[in-house]
Order: C-alpha cells, then sequence, then structure tokens
C-alpha cells in the first residue's frame, strides 16, 4: 500500500497564498484567515501555451536546479593573464555580443575594431582599416563563443593580454581583456594615439608584470574577493573600487618582487583606474555561467550579451544558440554636455554580471551608484529585490549587507521573465555612437523582450519535439 | 567655440562621489539658459574632457571639485550646483517590500499551507503547477484548463503527496476557512468529497441545518472522476478524510463516475463510512443523500424550511424552466422536472469575459424578464463567502416582476453572511416560492403543472 497522504492540511485554517480574483483573497480575510496575495498579471503576450509546457517539462525542475548548482558552486580563481595570440584562432579578432559583420556594426564596435587594426599594425590609417574589415580581412567571432568576454565593444586582438579564470570546481577557464580605463579608450570606440600607446604599453609593461606578479601569487580566489567586495559597496558591475582596492592589495607585494622597474608605474595605472577589477570579475561571472550550460531542459540563462546593435542571450538548455533583439539606448547619466542622442544602443558582454547575479542585481549592495538610474537608495533595494522573482536562486557566497546578508538573486529563468514581464535589470557604461568618440556616460539599460520570448518559445519546441 | 560667458570654480577638497556629480551635472545642464555644466572631480580624465568642452581650467587635483557652466548667468548657475549639492545627501526612506508575482515566489517567501488560483483559466496551470512543485495543495477556482494539464497536475502531486482541488472547484472548507463559494458551516463530523461545488453546498448547508457539523469540504474538480483524470484528487482526499480524527462520515459528491474509476474508488480501503451522492435517472438526489447520511450518524431527519408563495401559482402553468448559478443543481432540477429548459448560467458557455452569475446577476435578471405567463421558472440562490453580498437586492426585483410562477432554491445557513431568513423573506414577497432543498423546489415546480 502506498503511504498515505499526510493530513496537515485539515490540521488547522492554512495560511492562503491567493492568485487571481481579489474577491476570493476578500472572502478570505473577511474570515479572518490569513492570506498572502500574489501581485499577479498575465505573462507577456503570446507566451502562456510555451509556459506551460516549459514548466511540465519533467525535466526542467531538476536541470534548472543542476544548472544553478553549478553556477553557484563555482569557484573562480584568477591564475594569470596570457597574450590573447596564445587562445585566439589566427586571423581572428574578438567582439562582444552575439555575431556581428562589420555591415551592420555600430560606431563604437567599427571604431574598437578600426582600432585593433592599427594596434596589429594590419592598417596603416583608420580608412584602411575601415576598408579591410570591410573586405573581411578578420574574422570576427563573439568573444562568449572562445570561452571569453569583453566589456563594451569586447574587441580582442592578438597582441592584448587576458585575465585566466580557471573554476576550481568545475574546472573550466574563461579570459578577459585588461581594462584601460575609462575616457577615451578602445572598448568605448575610441583609437586615437593615445589609445593605442596605452594598449602598446599594457602590451609591453602592464602585461607581463602581470603575468610575473601572479605567478609570484599563486590563483587569488576571486569569490571570496568578490564576496567581499559587494560587502564593501560593489555591484562589481558599475563600481569596482573595493575589488579594484582589494586586487591591489593582494598584486601589490608580488609587483614589487617581480617587476621592481614597473612596479610604480603598473600600480599607479591600476589604482587610477577604479574599474580595473571589472574585467577579472567578467571572467569569473564567465566560467560561472560556463559551468550552468548544456542541461538539456532548463530555463536558465547562461549569456546575455551585446554588440552594440543585438542583444542576444543564450539558455543552458538550448545549447550555443542566441535569441536576440535590438539593443535598446540605457538611461543614464551623461559626462560633460554629451546626451542621449550622443549615446549608442547598449554594449558589452559586461551583463554577465547580472548574469551571475551581480551588477544591477546587487544594486542594493551599491546604493553610493544608485543616482545612476536617476533614483534613490530605495529604488537599488527595489531593483535588487525584484530580481529575486525571475532568478531560481540565491547566492550563497555574494550577499548584501543591507538585505540582512541575503545572497543576490542569480540564475535568470526564461520562463519567469515572460511570467512576470519583469525584464533582468541592467547597469552599462555609455558609448559614444560615433566611432572614436569613446565614454559619454553610464547608466540602466531594459533589455528587449523578444529576446527572452523568442528563447522560451524555441524550448517549449524543443520539449515537443522531445516527446 | 560659443560666445556664452563660462566659469569654472574649484572647491578644494570638496569631495563627492561621481554619481551625486553626474546627477547635478544633468540637473543643471536641463536648467533654462544653461549651455553646457560639469560639476566633477578634478581627476586627469574629467580635466581633459573640460578642454575638450572649451572650458579654461585652473590648476587642480583629483581631490578637488570643478563646477564648470557655459550659461547667460553663470554665477547664478554655479550657486544652483552649490545648492544641489548640499542637498544631496538626503535620508532615505526605508525601501517597500516586493510583492510576490507569481505562485512560486510566494511559496518560498512565506509558509503558507494552500494555494487557491483563480486567475483566467488559461493562466491557472502555471501557478498550479507552482503549488504542486512547492509542495503545498492547492484549490483551482479557475476553470478552462485542458484536461491534460488537469492530469499532468495531479500526477505531479501524487509525486509530491498534496491534493490538488479542481480545476473549476468552486467550494472548498478546511478547517472552518471556507474557499470560494463557501457557507458558513458549524464545525462537525461530516467530511465532503466533492465533484461538484453547488452539490456540496446543497448537502452541507442541509446537514448543517439538520444540527450536523462539517469536518471539511475538498473539491476535487469536475473531471476528476473520469477516466481522464482517473479519480487522482477523490481517491486522496478520501483518505485524508479517512485518517481525520474529525470526520466520522464522508459524503462523495459527484456525477456518476467512469466505471472503472468508480471501482478503484470503491476499492479503497478505508474505515470511515462513505455515502455517496451521485445523481443519476432514477437514484437518490442530493437531499436525499444528506439524509442518508443523518440517519447513519444516528440523527433525526428534520422538515426542510420552505415558505410557499405569497400568491397561488396560476392555474395555466404549461412549462418548466431553469435560472440555475449552479451546474450541479440545475442536473438534479432537469432529473426531477424532466424538463429541457434548465439552463446552467454558470457554464463556461455564459462565463467567458463574466462574473460567475453568484455574482453577478444580469444574465438570471435577462432571463426573468424573458419568461412567459405560463412558465414556472426555478432557480437556485447561493448564499455564503464569495458569493453576491446581497442577491435578493437584484434578483427579487426581477421576480416580482416576470410573469412567470417562480420556485426558489435558496442553499445557505443561518451563520450566512447574506442573511438567510431576510433573503427568504425578500423573494417570498416578490412572489416566489421559497426552498432550501433543491429536490423539493424542483418537486414543487412540477406539482405545478
Amino acid at each position: 500500500m502506498t503511504p498515505r497522504p499526510r493530513a496537515a492540511l485539515l490540521d488547522a485554517p492554512p495560511h492562503v497564498i491567493t492568485v487571481g480574483a481579489g474577491l476570493l483573497d476578500e472572502a478570505l480575510r473577511a474570515q479572518a484567515v490569513r492570506t498572502t496575495t500574489v501581485d499577479w498579471r498575465p505573462p507577456l503576450p503570446g507566451t502562456a501555451e510555451a509556459l506551460a509546457t516549459v514548466l511540465a517539462d519533467p525535466r526542467r525542475q531538476a536541470a534548472n536546479e543542476r544548472a544553478v548548482g553549478r553556477l553557484l558552486s563555482a569557484r573562480p580563481h584568477l591564475a594569470g593573464v596570457r597574450r590573447a595570440s596564445e587562445v585566439l584562432p589566427a586571423g581572428t579578432f574578438l567582439h562582444a555580443g552575439p555575431p556581428i559583420t562589420w555591415e551592420r556594426a555600430s560606431g563604437p564596435m567599427r571604431g574598437a575594431l578600426v582600432g585593433a587594426m592599427l594596434l596589429e599594425g594590419l592598417a596603416g590609417d583608420e580608412r584602411e582599416a575601415g576598408d579591410r574589415l570591410a573586405a573581411g580581412a578578420v574574422e570576427l567571432a563573439p568573444c562568449h563563443e572562445h570561452a571569453a568576454v569583453g566589456p563594451m565593444a569586447g574587441v580582442v586582438s592578438p597582441s592584448m593580454w587576458l585575465f585566466e579564470v580557471n573554476d576550481a570546481e568545475h574546472g573550466g577557464t574563461a579570459y578577459c581583456s585588461l581594462n584601460e580605463g575609462l575616457g577615451k579608450v578602445l572598448r568605448y570606440g575610441a583609437y586615437g594615439p593615445q589609445v593605442l600607446e596605452r594598449l602598446r604599453w599594457m602590451d609591453e609593461v602592464l602585461g607581463p608584470a602581470l603575468a610575473a606578479a601572479l605567478e609570484r601569487t599563486g590563483p587569488i580566489d576571486l569569490r571570496a574577493l568578490m564576496a567581499q567586495a559587494l560587502q564593501m559597496g560593489d555591484e562589481l558591475h558599475n563600481r569596482n573600487r573595493a575589488a579594484t582596492s582589494l586586487l591591489l592589495r593582494v598584486l601589490a607585494p608580488a609587483l614589487v618582487e617581480t617587476a621592481s622597474e614597473h612596479a610604480a608605474s603598473v600600480l599607479r595605472f591600476i589604482d587610477g583606474n577604479d574599474h580595473f577589477f571589472l574585467n577579472a570579475g567578467m571572467a569569473a561571472a564567465k566560467v560561472s555561467a560556463d559551468a550552468a550550460r548544456d542541461e538539456p531542459g532548463s530555463s536558465l540563462v547562461v549569456a546575455m550579451a551585446r554588440n552594440g546593435t543585438d542583444f542576444g542571450v543564450q539558455v543552458s538548455g538550448l545549447g550555443g544558440r542566441w535569441f536576440t533583439g535590438p539593443a535598446g539606448v540605457p538611461d543614464g547619466l551623461y559626462l560633460g554636455s554629451y546626451g542621449p542622442a550622443d549615446a549608442n544602443p547598449d554594449i558589452g558582454d559586461s551583463t554577465i554580471t547580472e548574469t551571475s547575479g551581480l551588477g544591477g542585481f546587487a544594486m542594493a549592495a551599491a546604493p553610493a551608484i544608485v543616482r545612476f538610474v536617476g533614483g534613490e537608495v530605495g529604488d537599488a533595494v527595489r531593483a535588487t529585490r525584484s530580481m529575486y522573482e525571475i532568478t531560481l536562486a540565491e547566492h550563497p557566497a555574494y550577499q548584501i549587507p543591507g538585505l540582512g546578508f541575503r545572497g543576490t538573486p542569480v540564475g535568470i529563468d526564461v520562463a519567469l521573465v515572460a511570467r512576470t514581464g519583469l525584464l533582468p535589470v541592467v547597469n552599462t557604461g555609455i558609448a559614444g555612437r560615433v566611432a572614436g568618440t569613446g565614454q559619454v556616460g553610464a547608466g540602466l539599460v531594459k533589455p528587449p523582450v523578444e529576446a527572452f520570448t523568442s528563447a522560451l518559445l524555441t524550448l517549449a519546441q524543443s520539449v515537443s519535439d522531445q516527446f | 567655440m560659443s560666445d556664452t560667458p563660462a566659469a569654472v570654480v574649484v572647491r578644494r577638497g570638496a569631495y563627492h562621489d561621481s554619481v551625486a556629480l553626474m546627477r547635478v551635472s544633468r540637473a543643471l545642464s536641463d536648467l533654462p539658459g544653461v549651455e553646457a555644466a560639469m560639476v566633477a572631480m578634478a581627476t586627469e580624465l574629467n580635466v581633459t574632457i573640460l578642454r575638450e568642452l572649451g572650458f579654461t581650467v585652473p590648476e587642480a587635483g583629483p581631490g578637488d571639485l570643478l563646477v564648470a557652466v557655459r550659461a547667460h548667468d553663470p554665477g547664478a548657475a554655479v550657486e544652483e550646483a552649490e545648492r544641489r549639492l548640499a542637498t544631496a545627501h538626503r535620508p532615505q526612506a526605508a525601501a517597500q517590500e516586493q510583492p510576490p508575482l507569481t505562485t512560486r515566489s510566494a511559496a518560498a517567501a512565506v509558509d503558507a499551507g494552500l494555494v487557491l488560483v483563480s486567475t483566467p483559466g488559461e493562466y491557472a496551470f502555471l501557478e498550479a503547477y507552482d503549488a504542486v512543485e512547492a509542495g503545498l495543495p492547492v484549490m483551482i477556482f479557475s476553470d478552462g484548463v485542458p484536461v491534460e494539464r488537469e492530469r499532468q497536475l495531479k500526477e505531479l502531486a501524487e509525486t509530491r503527496d498534496v491534493l490538488v482541488m479542481g480545476p473549476d472547484c468552486g467550494t472548498a472548507v478546511i478547517a472552518g476557512a471556507g474557499l470560494g463559494f463557501a457557507n458558513v458551516l458549524t464545525p462537525g463530523p461530516a467530511g465532503v468529497v466533492a465533484a461538484s461545488g453547488t452539490g456540496a453546498q446543497q448537502v452541507t448547508c442541509l446537514l448543517d441545518r439538520a444540527g450536523v457539523g462539517v469536518s471539511h469540504v475538498l473539491g476535487v474538480g469536475g473531471r476528476d472522476l473520469s477516466a481522464e483524470v482517473g479519480g487522482l484528487s477523490t481517491m486522496r482526499a478520501l483518505r485524508m478524510l479517512d485518517d481525520d480524527p474529525a470526520t466520522e462520515l464522508i459524503v462523495l459528491v459527484s456525477k456518476p463516475p467512469a466505471p472503472e474509476v468508480a471501482r478503484a474508488v470503491r476499492e479503497l480501503p478505508l474505515r470511515t463510512p462513505v455515502v455517496p451522492a451521485m445523481l443519476r435517472e432514477g437514484g437518490p438526489d442530493l437531499t436525499e443523500a444528506a439524509e442518508q447520511a443523518l440517519r447513519l450518524l444516528g440523527r433525526s431527519v428534520p422538515e426542510w424550511p420552505s415558505w410557499p408563495a405569497w400568491h397561488r401559482a396560476r392555474p395555466s402553468a404549461e412549462r418548466i424552466t431553469g435560472v440555475y448559478s449552479g451546474g450541479t443543481l440545475a442536473t438534479e432540477a432537469a432529473l426531477i422536472t424532466g424538463s429541457r429548459d434548465i439552463v446552467d448560467y454558470g457554464d463556461d458557455a455564459y462565463t467567458r469575459g463574466r462574473a460567475h452569475p453568484m455574482i453577478d446577476p444580469t444574465l438570471r435578471v435577462e432571463a426573468l424578464a424573458g419568461a412567459a405567463e405560463t412558465d414556472v421558472v426555478l432557480m437556485d440562490v447561493v448564499l455564503g463567502h464569495g458569493a453576491d453580498p446581497d442577491p435578493a437586492a437584484s434578483l427579487a426585483h426581477a421576480v416580482a416582476r416576470t410573469p412567470a410562477t417562480v420556485v426558489v432554491a435558496l442553499i445557505g445557513t443561518d451563520g450566512d453572511p447574506q442573511d438567510l431568513h431576510r433573503q427568504a423573506a425578500a423573494f417570498r414577497e416578490a412572489g416566489a416560492a421559497v426552498f432550501t432543498s433543491n429536490a423539493q423546489a424542483a418537486r414543487h415546480a412540477r406539482s405545478l403543472l
């Protein structure tokens, strides 16, 4: 005989979760029955049937638990730096976001590609670089498809150095370029002489110095460092001041010991750039999210990335397929007299931070930057709290002191996005729309809803194909 | 560069974070008469930007604040910047809690014991699935859930060891809490498992009237005993009541089940006696089932209250029509009267885009207005939580105006918020005969022909 169901339901009037007609909730309250009311709204148009299919897929719950479990248990360590030429396929430049052609590339993406051509000596000037890129002289491939991520334009060419981050738990590796600083920089599409000069210095001095220093320090536990930085007011996308400082503390003695000739200039460079850590953090986020890939039936988002034209997402249960929509223009604050008219649509792989529960999802940890949104501390707390509605888990290590050390919301579920209509909160920098301009501001951006709904519909289709 | 006057002011050692400063910059830029404004720490980058914008920047370091404006009145703009910087730090009100947007998140946030789903039917499956997945019993008030989804839900519920009530479950009572359309019942020994909401309401209201209270009413949904669903919820509900110390007898209210399901239900090893209340041709009606339960409990069967019409029925009555809100009550009326004109206005066909007739009387008021002088109109009026707070207010008026003869089955208890006796009096004054037993109301209607 099967075990009898527990009769706990019948022991006392239950606390009732009500979802739907307010009248029935009121009727319960009139009887002094405790209720919790779901603030329900219909799912995004055209998704109801796909949602039912995905929800009822018997693989889904366990698949999501496994996938998000790996995302949560990843232990990213900064293992070293490597020249991109060791990692890149020959004749290839990497770029941020889903695949893009030169023809469809936006101003800052083109600017960064031109800069990379000049840096690599593949063109003598801007015009020649553009012509050669238009002629397909260089293969363009998304960073994400080569275990890498890149902020803003995310262009990686052979003579750039990359952070190498290993996942001590699952064995993955991810790469991200070194951060150049703010203002006129390649990743924002600038390619003037000072940009190239800085990149050459990074190639000749910074990269080798970091390589030697990291060999001396041994792998640096980024999970622990990022957990600490969140408790020091970073959200690790638009604010990396604490994390950069923490990293600098570890690197400084090793730099002095291994690169004494350049130690001062390297330390000064890192100190002068609050975002130096961002790229290491992005590689950590990438290696963690990659651990969650390829779980059949899982509706977990494993990548969100923009190339300045399209915003793309990838889902664990759907392999390497990209689901895209037009990249939006961020709403934010502008440098100097720049304004929204100067802004390029959203660009960069840095949304890997939101994908792994940082950045906009951890806004409540970073009250110092909430006014990027033109908002208040309360808005930051609301932003983080709202993200628990579309995520599968709370991070065991990345915690928010102001929320009682609650773990950050991690693991975006495309089904929950479609059900709630809530889109991921994304913090971002804003690039100028004209190639060569550089950064013009920073703020918040809304991802396009169709990237998520088309992923959901495809997932539902894959369920139907399964049976 | 512009001819508009510019000013750059240095505030030594005045630190503000970059976001506060960008915010002030933006506010200043939006002011009338201001062409460009930048308030920033004098970092190398910011100084470069200011120079590119055409400002002459005095000697300053990263710890110094720069206020740069190009405006018709730069002095006023600088003052405005200072004012805004001074108020940049004000205390924040505590952030509001995020309300749960899905059953999933509500179930994770609170220690609930049950979920009540009443969204439009096409979305009800999602919320109910969340509930079962979270290990919570669920009552699905919504109708219009496809039967294969119902089966999926109930199969999942078997693995999670929880009860799924519904879909299309109109009523339930759990340890005294009435869910959906629910009468106020005295606690007592009778448990009910119901594939029919109004059927359960009729039985429990009669038991209550006879002084026998109710332990729980567990709805299972109208299709549970079909071959497709296989009675999964009915069997679970029966076992739960069998294990419940407060329940001494179970009434099973349902349409006639699929034969193989009926067999499976019969073969359940239960210690508690089960009285079936299943409407079928020639079988006992709901009132008789309630009476059988009373006898099994050793109670006497009372006279079921009824109030004759103030006026005699017209001698010309030719046919019986039914204007019902409860499906099972309508079925019972059709079985007893043999009339084919009994309409259930609670059916899906009438409730799309419209509230249930227990809440919205419009369709039934229209039907009464359209009845003929030679009609006997049978109708139910169902009281309790969730139902129309004063059905007589609209329906009794319609009864008074219809040329037809009206017989009302008033389903309720003395505890119901609508005041059963006041409702009975109102319908009686309007000219209707009023019965607390639907079966007796139907027999009375038949006697008028």
